[in-house]
């Protein structure tokens, strides 16, 4: 589209932050390297020879997960103001952390990917050979993360990952460079699906929305297979490209479809737009609704419309009873920006947590050594309790939090809008390493 | 899942569809045929005029106030954007006035942005038109039917204004030759500037009427537009009826391929307008030689 060439083109208001980014990086002065025997790889040791680290943020601050993409920007920008003071919250997560990592201030630049992977390679290859980023992030969409994970691979430079549900993005995608905090395709069918099965029986007709790229169609696949082993069956299921702006004709088919169920995998816009319309075209009071991959603000935004409504997610903020953490972040959170964080911030804040303590145990920022600190595979605490990362895939093992929406008569406040129903032991849910063909690569 | 209930649903949907692409193009097409500028902002366009529905609704509660306000708005809007910007974009050369536009369309995406978020924002449909009409052979939102109507007699308020005025057989000689019309003491320039405004209008109008059909968002327009090219090619540059013509089948490919398979529905979309730019490239209803 010459709509998307003239875009690449001309930036926007991330323009300001990345140059802002630029400029402050291009005026750091000159510090001679590190005493280290460490051979220079990637970005290392020029990306940290000064008083600073960079970080690369590429989120979508436009297109149909704009909303969930600022979201997750501000749980990234928390997190860096807490590793740079060294808050109460980080030390418990990275104990070793005491102001920035290994003593340098984190600095960052933000892009907007627009949720395209191109775009968001081009800014992160920019922050990358202009900043010297040492770390990269980015996601809210898996295709972006799967680019992301191939340019992270290439440069020899650390991709901790944003919001990403396919199962490529730590399987067939996987790469050495990359890590994954949060629940994703699989999980999240094996912690729904057993709830799905319990509420509303066995044997049962499914009708499916799915959006066409690699999220869509490994979380739609996942629950297929979990659903199958419960003699559930497939009516329809109507995959729609990103950003369709109207789902009259796939809604259409799922009335015809005689499905009992209606499996929402849409994310974003797509997944707000998508409910509401099927509410409109009377396919909800015909069949129930699921959300598998829970979308920040969906319930806000559908006016309602996930009242009863099951929905896996990675954070659900009401935990805070069960997790002091929880309460910590939420705390923090909502003082900073004054509403209760979903789980693109909590995604995102966890995931700096966690990569400031394996660079703190690595007693460097050299990536061999901080990926080797993540495969060590220890136990660490989060915001939804202990986890740890798989050295085989990258991938954080960790609980899937099962909600339900609440009726608008049960709510104690304007935010209260689920009622966790169970919070999944992660060890249970995961697939074998190898089940979707994840093979690393190499260190160097 | 071909069955007859289905495919008689999805050609009546196609129908609903193509009607609102129908009214979008035609605001596009006529200021193209017109101007000869290609409006790249007519989707950011289409976007505010949701979104100032959306606040005169808020405010008044009424729908009829919000599609009244989000038109006049958007015609004012573009009549300011004519007078101000776009008529110095008249004499140079298509990729200035592309630029300049889309750049338009941009602030004005950005702007709605910073003021209401990017969260969706919801437009309820008037009380009358609220809940599912039974066809008999599908049930189908109440609004979406009343806004083909809506669509039909607002394509036939623009058909009255092109074809049974003064106005309209201006702005028809301008589409066919502006230096003729021009030289006839005609003030063509005052005529650009209403034709661009009533262009703006059908774009906010559209705006409104679809937003309770959909949620608001700042970058609705976006989506819209480049389905709104592709009608405007398929129907031909520059001709009102066209724009009706490839809305319709717009509508209806998008509405019967995702019938047999949902993935080709834009696919086939695309296809089409390939085809009619091979086999007849100045579009179905439009004429050869025509900028």
């Amino acid at each position: 589209m010459t709509d998307d060439l003239i875009r690449r083109g001309l930036s926007r208001r991330g323009l300001l932050q990345t140059t802002a980014g630029l400029i402050g990086g291009s005026m750091l002065p000159a510090m001679p390297a590190f005493a280290d025997d460490k051979p220079a790889i990637g970005t290392y040791p020029a990306g940290v020879s000064g008083s600073t680290a960079f970080i690369g943020i590429s989120v979508p601050r436009t297109g149909t997960y704009a909303v969930q993409g600022e979201d997750e920007l501000k749980g990234y920008q928390l997190a860096i103001e807490h590793i740079n003071e060294g808050h109460e919250l980080i030390k418990k997560i990275s104990p070793k952390t005491s102001k920035g990592v290994l003593g340098k201030e984190l600095k960052f630049g933000v892009a907007d990917s627009a949720a395209k992977p191109n775009e968001a390679v081009q800014a992160q290859q920019r922050f990358i050979s202009e900043n010297k980023a040492i770390m990269i992030t980015g996601g809210t969409s898996s295709a972006v993360a799967v680019a992301l994970n191939k340019l992270a691979q290439r440069e020899h430079v650390i991709f901790v990952c944003g919001i990403s549900g396919s199962n490529d993005t730590t399987g067939k995608d996987c790469v050495r460079y990359g890590f994954r905090q949060n629940f994703f395709g699989q999980t999240a069918a094996a912690a729904i699906g057993p709830v799905m099965v319990r509420e509303f029986g066995k044997g049962k007709k499914a009708a499916y929305l799915t959006p066409d790229y690699t999220y869509g169609h490994t979380v739609t696949k996942s629950m297929q297979d979990f659903l199958a082993t419960a003699g559930w069956t497939t009516a329809t299921n109507q995959v729609a490209p990103l950003g369709a702006p109207d789902y009259s004709s796939y809604l259409l088919n799922v009335a015809n479809s005689g499905a009992d169920v209606l499996i929402n995998v849409n994310w974003g816009h797509d997944a707000v737009l998508s409910t509401q319309q099927a509410k409109q075209f009377g396919v909800l009071d015909k069949m129930k609704l699921v959300v598998p991959y829970q979308v920040p603000f969906i319930a806000r935004e559908t006016g309602g419309l996930m009242q009863g409504v099951y929905a896996a997610t990675d954070y659900w903020w009401t935990i805070e009873d069960k997790f002091p953490l929880a309460k910590m972040f939420n705390e923090a959170f909502e003082k900073k920006y004054g509403y209760k964080p979903e789980w693109g911030a909590e995604n995102a804040y966890v995931s700096f947590a966690h990569w400031a303590r394996m660079c703190e145990e690595a007693g460097s920022f050299n990536p061999p050594d901080v990926i080797k600190a993540y495969e060590k595979g220890e136990t660490i605490p989060s915001l939804v309790g202990d986890v740890h990362y798989r050295p085989e895939d990258h991938q954080c093992v960790r609980p899937v939090i099962i909600v339900k929406g609440k009726q608008q008569k049960d709510m104690k406040n304007k935010e209260d809008w689920y009622d966790v129903v169970e919070i999944v032991p992660g060890e249970s849910l995961m697939q074998k390493p190898d089940a979707f063909g994840c093979h690393l690569g190499d260190y160097t | 899942m071909i069955s007859w209930p289905n495919l008689v649903s999805q050609l009546f949907n196609g129908l609903a569809l193509g009607a609102l692409l129908a009214l979008i193009s035609s605001g596009l097409t006529i200021i193209y045929g017109t101007l000869g500028v290609l409006n790249l902002a007519h989707g950011a366009m289409f976007m505010i005029g949701g979104y100032a529905g959306f606040v005169t609704y808020q405010y008044t509660g009424s729908f009829i106030l919000a599609v009244i306000a989000g038109s006049l708005f958007v015609m004012l809007l573009g009549v300011v954007m004519e007078r101000t910007i776009i008529r110095h974009f008249y004499h140079r050369p298509h990729e200035d006035q592309l630029l300049v536009t889309f750049g338009l369309g941009i602030c004005f995406v950005e702007i709605i942005r910073l003021i209401f978020s990017s969260q969706s924002q919801i437009v309820p449909p008037p009380a009358l038109f609220q809940g599912i009409t039974n066809l008999g052979f599908m049930f189908y939102p109440t609004y979406r039917l009343a806004v083909v109507g809506i669509v039909a007699i607002a394509l036939g308020a623009l058909f009255i204004i092109l074809y049974r005025t003064r106005l309209g057989m201006i702005v028809r000689a301008g589409i066919e030759d502006s230096v003729m019309v021009d030289s006839l003491g005609i003030n063509v320039y005052r005529v650009f500037m209403i034709v661009f405004g009533i262009g703006a209008m059908a774009a906010g109008f559209a705006g409104i009427v679809n937003a309770p059909v959909v949620s608001l968002t700042p970058g609705i327009g976006d989506d819209i537009l480049v389905q709104t090219f592709v009608v405007v090619v398929i129907g031909g540059v520059g001709s009102f009826p066209g724009a009706i013509l490839g809305g319709l089948i717009a509508g209806e490919i998008i509405s019967v391929t995702s019938m047999f398979n949902p993935g080709y529905a834009y696919v086939m979309l695309f296809a089409a307008m390939t085809i009619v730019l091979v086999v007849r490239p100045h579009g179905l209803l439009g004429v050869q030689g025509r900028e």
